[in-house]
């Protein structure tokens, strides 16, 4: 698409600018004498508008010979060409309207007089058109510039939204394969706790599933959630498991990303309580204060623990997701000492309310 | 062949999940050729029953507290036929490579079990009369360490974090930070940390490939060397050098460690 025939505006402002160049085009010719200044206007005006016209051609030879591609003789070779063409032809156009405007008598004679004038017509318009084509390259490059940007834009969200979605989706497997086999465990020994933990672990499936498409639920939900994972969690890790919370009566509606606080829970298991042979604690403080909301999920262990696999990928995650979607005005900080490991992060408390 | 009456093969279960030691356990029940002599809940203890109990077969979880099931076996050098039994599917080569007879994956059914206590049933009688060949006089090759085969298992470019050393049925872990220096003795080598030797039962060259090699050096046949513990290098007699500590002690190094050190130092 052309950057100045496909935008009317553009076009306008474009040919505006031609009338000063008509203006001194009259004056050179004005002054270098033989012809009046009202027959140099009424000429050199709109043979500029025409030439601004024919002007616009420029960018398909500016896009038909690209600079980065294109050699230097082929780049002069075409413009000056087309200069030549343009000029010629628009030489021929100025004799037409000279011969006009003397036939109908409105200046009578111009034709003869203006006739030496051609050649010093024909240097201007060639150096107007490669002024022209100059104009035509760097809005090409301002256009590549612009695509390029749009492309980069646009490849960025598709990526912000592969991952979110991808982030959402984790349910981690061996949580699911270990808690199979419990239940296999549990059908021979105590059927009725093997019925148990499979409604558990439906219940927490079912939730899981249900919150692919939604952007934000009430903090409750999430803790419902966890708590759903935590009772399945327990039937495998038996009383090593202790779980601990502190949640403010105004945090409970606070909106937040699904799944956000759950990776967090299932780390502090899996890199906690599983290392721990006497078992250990998790504790999650939530308090809303002044548009807030910080949480701080805390869980001791074994700093001598052999190391495992998968180690942080949950943290990343819980923190990639908090930069995307709340930029700065969310915090993420972890620490860990003498086998007790905290996270704390704070989010803009929104509420359903102040969505709508 | 005369066949002596049966002998029941030992076994001992390493799972830090009671349900999973459970199911392992029911499976294990119709079988009156298997005794199930111990069940651990984490490695120490497992480190600790496989020294003290001697079984054939070992039923072991891989993430578990204290070490990892491959952790147990480079310090255990009792052969006996393996079974690894994890939810993680990432490990299997893993421990194919450890010479594992199976791997089940959880959750597993009876079938899955049976054919698996089969191949470990198959191992162990290959190996009695492999064992009989060898005492009348077929000799084999010599059989690797489990320990070096625990320690080639790991994947490239990933380099231990910790060394776990047995001291009879105690387990200590030396952080690869706080090892000095490593000395080869034999079929052991001698781990030198804050100032305490622990033997264990790997070879020299296993070890050199389990360390990362930008932190630690191999400057002699016997030595491995923490760059970090390097003070200085002086010559010692004609031709030869040795490696200061930042501790004091000398450590020999040969002419082609000399080299490697030096172009280390001057780097």
């Amino acid at each position: 698409m052309h950057p100045i025939l496909g935008n009317l505006r553009r076009l306008t402002l474009y040919l505006l600018a031609w009338f000063p160049i008509g203006g001194l085009i009259a004056y050179v010719l004005a002054t270098s004498g033989g012809i009046s200044t009202g027959e140099a206007l009424a000429l050199a005006v709109p043979l500029a508008l025409l030439f601004g016209f024919m002007c616009l051609s420029a960018w398909y030879s500016c896009r038909g010979t690209p600079l980065e591609q294109s050699s230097l003789t082929r780049v002069a070779g075409t413009h000056l060409l087309a200069a030549g063409l343009m000029s010629g032809c628009w030489i021929f156009c100025a004799k037409a309207l000279g011969h006009e405007l003397s036939r109908l008598q409105i200046y009578p004679g111009l034709d003869g007089r203006i006739s030496k004038d051609y050649p010093l017509l024909f240097g201007i318009a060639v150096l107007l058109y490669l002024l022209a084509v100059a104009l035509h390259y760097v809005l090409l490059a301002l256009q590549d510039a612009q695509e390029a940007e749009a492309r980069l834009l646009q490849a960025g969200i598709l990526a912000r939204e592969a991952e979110l979605k991808a982030l959402k989706a984790q349910v981690n497997p061996h949580f699911l394969f270990n808690s199979l086999n419990s239940i296999s465990a549990l059908t021979s020994s105590d059927a009725a706790k093997a019925r148990e933990m499979c409604i558990l672990l439906g219940d927490f499936l079912r939730r899981t599933l249900g919150l692919g498409e939604k952007s934000a639920i009430p903090f409750e939900e999430e803790m419902s959630l966890i708590r759903a994972f935590l009772a399945v969690e327990k039937i495998r890790f038996g009383p090593r498991i202790q779980m601990e919370e502190n949640v403010d009566k105004e945090a409970t509606d606070v909106q937040i990303p699904p799944l956000l606080l759950q990776p967090l829970v299932e780390n502090a298991v899996g890199h906690g309580i599983a290392n721990l042979v006497e078992g250990g604690w998790i504790r999650l403080d939530a308090t809303c204060q002044n548009g807030t909301l910080s949480i701080v999920v805390e869980n001791n262990y074994d700093p001598d623990a052999p190391p495992r696999r998968r180690n942080g990928v949950g943290l990343a995650n819980v923190r990639q997701r908090l930069a995307t979607r709340y930029g700065n005005l969310a915090t993420f900080e972890v620490t860990h000492d003498l086998g007790h490991f905290r996270v704390a992060l704070t989010l803009p408390a929104e509420r359903e309310a102040q969505k709508s | 062949m005369s066949r002596e009456p049966r002998k029941r093969s030992r076994v001992v279960i390493v799972d830090d999940e009671a349900l999973a030691r459970q199911v392992l356990r029911e499976f294990l029940s119709p079988h009156p050729e298997i005794e199930l002599i111990a069940e651990c809940a984490n490695g120490f203890e497992a480190v600790k029953a496989v020294t003290e109990l001697k079984p054939d077969l070992l039923f072991l979880d891989i993430q578990m507290p204290k070490l990892d099931g491959f952790e147990v076996l480079e310090l255990v050098d009792r052969d006996m036929a393996i079974v690894f039994v994890t939810a993680f599917d990432s490990y299997a080569i893993k421990a194919f490579e450890v010479h594992a007879v199976d791997y089940l994956l959880k959750p597993y059914g009876a079938d899955r079990f049976e054919a698996a206590l089969e191949r470990a049933k198959q191992r162990l009688s290959d190996k009695s009369a492999g064992a009989a060949d060898a005492s009348t006089g077929a000799s084999g090759a010599r059989v690797p360490l489990l320990a070096d085969l625990a320690a080639a298992a790991r994947p490239p470019a990933q380099y231990v974090q910790r060394v776990p050393v047995r001291d009879g049925t105690r387990v200590f872990i030396i952080p690869v930070d706080k090892l000095d220096y490593a000395e080869a003795q034999d079929d052991y080598v001698s781990l030198c940390a804050e100032g305490k030797k622990h033997l264990k039962q790997q070879t020299i060259s296993s070890l050199e490939s389990a360390l990362d090699p930008s932190r630690f050096m191999r400057i002699h046949r016997s030595f491995i060397v923490n760059l970090e513990r390097v003070a200085r290098v002086e010559p010692y007699a004609k031709d030869s050098h040795v490696a200061v500590l930042s501790n004091g002690t000398q450590l020999p190094v040969s002419r082609a460690g000399y080299a490697r050190l030096r172009a280390f130092l001057d780097r």
